[in-house]
């Protein structure tokens, strides 16, 4: 008796207020943002937490077990999480076991390890063990013994001078590791670069058949006097690898066995577990800025990504350059000029079918037009000396931006129609009415107007640009790229160059990693960054964008 | 495109049925409406009008809505050029030259003719930019020459006392009257010969009226002016001549005097009374 009548109230309640329909969307709109926040908080949580130092446990485990863990006292490591071990039987107790990251890969054969904490007995943090960021196989996770220097002197961990002389070995590898990079990288790479087109140029002469024996023996001169250069910068660069190898730091890892690490190889140490808040945070910083500007090392698995996030911004930059007057310019005929009847609106749903396409397919057209076709063109006419090494006629950052622009163009072509469309009729009228031409007004008066509303649509299309990642693979990115596509040498903007772009490194790092596990950290932080970079760059467009509507602001009509 | 009139175009002998009470009152005739019909598609708007408008006088269009007085004024600059599926029969001479001529490029013929719409229109632009566009799009950017023309223009359309401290603000910033005056000093700005005004003021309050009312009795001392008004006391108030349409067809031109105290037609005494329309 009492259900039937609060039934009807609330139906009267519904059909009287009528606003009930405005809580069926808000909850459209919260389960959205609900969504949306918690994929950038997990995001951010993981991203930032890569670069927070955290502290390293020493685990002393029963005696059966550390044996079987082959070591003599226990384990030491970052305790990464603590789970309920799968595969039990149903009706056994639940155990747990800790994921430990041991660091050490060189001599235990993996970073991780799975460690049941019944075989725990005891779990200390003790304020000894070192943490060392190395060039090679990883993190390192020991207590320190001794250092040897160069001129044979011995210091060991008890003796007072023994952190400042780590500091100091520790920057003097930085130095020289710093000093060997510019000496083969810059310098190096400049007498290559010179060496190269030279050889080109030998070649070219010997092709062409004519007898110019005076050029080609200038030539031999100059390819004679770049190679002893190159042989003097060749032996400062190995004396200095040399020094590298010369200082030792003696490591008792927490196994038991004893290990000796160049200084060479040793790219940061830390006590993680005398660190203080502030210290962790100056760290934090270092780890997060050496992330942002350093080039990756080993597999991409360390190091920064500062190749990548650059690759990045520069592909997105020359896409939208490519993008924005396409787009614009078709969208103008489109909607100003072309007679509207059956073709134009074929074109135009052929238009927004495009942006249906999938990515991928643009990638093979991209790599089959683009850097075939035309970059093999290009090569056969202006690079005919350096075939068969193909300069344009293979991936790169060029045709990689072309290919996005490509994809991307549909987005721009339907913002900047309605753009265009909501120019209202009187201001044309007013124009042309002044005696301004078609083109005068659409220039002086209509695309003004819309500009906004073009922007918007770039503003979409870079954040579909800047993320993509199936077309690029085709045409342009790789694993490693050897140097950037902005740099010193002639003609510094290196259209033809291959990139690495941060969506191809997410991928790369997650799946295509030797360790995944160790990799896990930098595909969370590589996303942040390229959601960082994609926030960035819309940002930019959008603060563009209220300037022109600001000055362009129409207001009644 | 100065070219010399094709002689085919120039004005025949007159038809004797025009509509011509100018030239009953002395005064010469500047456009020459001759029995001109206009299409939208298969709808006729227009039927067989014929009227002379004199020169520096100002000639009201008046009607009921619908009845063709917009779309004629709109014929007179080729402003109905724009829209898809429109024809016209019959022919228009400005200063004795057919506006249809081939000779006669329509964007020199809109240089000639000002106008001004309904709405005002002002360009998202600074009231500066907006005065001097048909000189930009013209192809003028003399700096000394565009100060006067701002100056000469702003006076002209009685605005520039109210925003010559402010040339570089946007327009849009005006108030419905000033936005309204602005357009009128954008059609003055490069000299037109003719000024189409069509309902100038029918979005505006009544002193904006009233301010925009005087300006055409000032302006017409310099060009030729005609305004589509649905306001036939501001037809009394402002006009020389004054012609009465209905459903697309010309009922009675004269001078507006003789319109409004004793028309010939028994119709326009019926829409002056408010009896229709």
């Amino acid at each position: 008796m009492h259900a039937p009548a609060k039934r009807s109230d609330i139906r009267k309640f519904a059909r009287t207020k009528g606003e009930v329909y405005v809580w069926v969307t808000s909850m459209g709109l919260t389960i959205g943002l609900v969504m949306v926040i918690f994929l950038l908080g997990l995001i951010l949580w993981n991203g930032i937490g890569v670069f927070w130092p955290k502290p390293v446990a020493q685990l002393t485990l029963l005696a059966n077990s550390a044996a079987l863990m082959g070591t003599e006292t226990g384990l030491a490591g970052e305790i990464v999480k603590k789970r309920t071990r799968a595969g039990q039987a149903a009706d056994a107790p639940p155990m747990e076991e800790y994921q430990l990251f041991t660091a050490n890969r060189d001599a235990y054969g993996a970073s991780f390890k799975y460690v049941d904490a019944s075989e725990i007995t005891a779990i200390t943090y003790p304020r000894d063990l070192l943490a060392i960021e190395r060039l090679e196989y990883g993190d390192a996770i020991g207590y320190p013994v001794a250092i040897t220097t160069a001129d044979g002197q011995s210091i060991v961990y008890a003796s007072p001078d023994f952190r400042p002389t780590l500091d100091r070995l520790v920057r003097a590898s930085a130095d020289r590791r710093h000093e060997i990079e510019r000496i083969e990288r810059s310098e190096i790479g400049k007498i290559n670069a010179r060496m190269a087109s030279l050889r080109v140029r030998e070649r070219a002469i010997s092709r062409s058949g004519q007898e110019r024996p005076e050029e080609i023996a200038r030539i031999t001169a100059e390819i004679a006097t770049l190679q002893t250069k190159y042989e003097t910068l060749a032996a400062e660069a190995r004396t200095l690898r040399e020094q590298q190898t010369l200082d030792t730091l003696t490591l008792r890892l927490p196994s038991g066995q004893e290990r000796t690490i160049l200084f060479g190889d040793i790219v940061l140490t830390t006590f993680p577990n005398q660190l203080g808040f502030f210290e962790k945070t100056g760290l934090f910083l270092h780890n997060f800025w050496y992330f942002l500007s350093q080039n990756p090392r080993e597999a991409n698995t360390e190091g920064g990504i500062f190749p990548a996030i650059f690759g990045t911004f520069v592909m997105t930059l020359l896409m939208s350059v490519a993008v924005m007057p396409f787009g614009v310019i078709a969208a103008i005929y489109l909607r100003e000029y072309a007679v509207q009847g059956f073709f134009v609106r074929a074109v135009r749903i052929a238009v927004n079918n495009l942006a249906g396409v999938p990515s991928i397919v643009f990638g093979v057209f991209g790599l089959g037009f683009f850097v075939y076709f035309v970059g093999g063109t290009l090569d056969s006419v202006f690079f005919k000396d350096t075939l068969p090494t193909p300069t344009f006629g293979t991936g790169g950052i060029f045709w990689a931006a072309l290919t996005l622009a490509l994809m991307t163009v549909p987005v721009v072509i339907v913002a900047t129609e309605e753009a265009l469309a909501a120019v209202p009729r009187g201001v044309r009228e007013g124009s042309l009415a002044c005696g301004a031409s078609k083109w005068q007004t659409i220039q002086r008066i209509v695309l003004p107007a819309s500009a906004p509303g073009i922007l918007t649509g770039l503003i979409l299309a870079m954040a579909r640009g800047a993320g993509e990642v199936a077309p690029l693979m085709l045409v342009g990115v790789v694993k490693l790229a050897p140097s950037l596509p902005l740099d010193g040498t002639f003609p510094f903007f290196h259209l033809e160059r291959k990139f690495m772009h941060l969506g191809f490194h997410i991928y790369d790092l997650g799946f295509q990693s030797p360790d995944s596990e160790a990799a896990k950290p930098m595909v969370f932080a590589t996303t942040l960054l390229l959601i960082i970079l994609v926030v960035i760059l819309n940002f930019a467009a959008i603060i563009i964008r209220e300037r022109l509507r600001k000055r362009y602001a129409t207001g009644v009509f | 495109m100065e070219t010399a009139p094709d002689p085919a175009s120039t004005s025949p002998a007159k038809p004797a049925n025009a509509a011509n009470p100018a030239a009953a009152h002395g005064r010469p005739d500047y456009i020459d409406i001759r029995d001109f019909s206009f299409f939208y598609g298969t709808n006729q708007a227009i039927h067989h009008v014929s009227l002379t408008i004199p020169e520096r006088q100002v000639t009201a269009f008046i009607g009921p809505s619908g009845c063709g007085k917009s779309t004629l004024l709109r014929n007179l600059n080729r402003m109905n050029d724009l829209i898809d599926g429109v024809r016209h029969e019959g022919d228009i001479f400005v200063n004795d030259v057919s506006i249809y001529d081939p000779y006669v490029e329509v964007i020199s013929l809109r240089k000639r003719i000002g106008m001004v719409f309904q709405k005002s229109n002002p360009f998202p632009k600074s009231i500066y930019e907006n005065v001097v566009y048909p000189l930009r799009v013209a192809g003028q950017n003399d700096r000394k020459l565009l100060d006067e023309t701002v100056e000469r223009s702003l006076n002209g359309a009685a605005l520039w006392d109210e925003v010559k401290d402010r040339l570089n603000d946007s327009a849009l910033g005006l108030s419905g009257g000033q936005m309204q005056r602005l357009c009128i000093a954008r059609a003055i700005a490069n000299r037109p010969e003719i000024l189409l005004m069509d309902e100038p003021c029918s979005a505006l309050d009544p002193l904006a009226t009233v301010k925009i009312e005087s300006l055409i009795h000032e302006l017409k001392k310099e060009f030729t002016i005609v305004i589509v008004t649905h306001n036939m006391q501001q037809a009394t108030r402002c006009s020389d001549f004054t012609a009465l349409f209905y459903l697309g067809k010309l009922v009675e031109y004269d001078t507006t005097e003789k319109i409004f105290k004793s028309p010939a037609q028994k119709q326009t005494e019926d829409y002056i009374s408010g009896r229709f329309g």
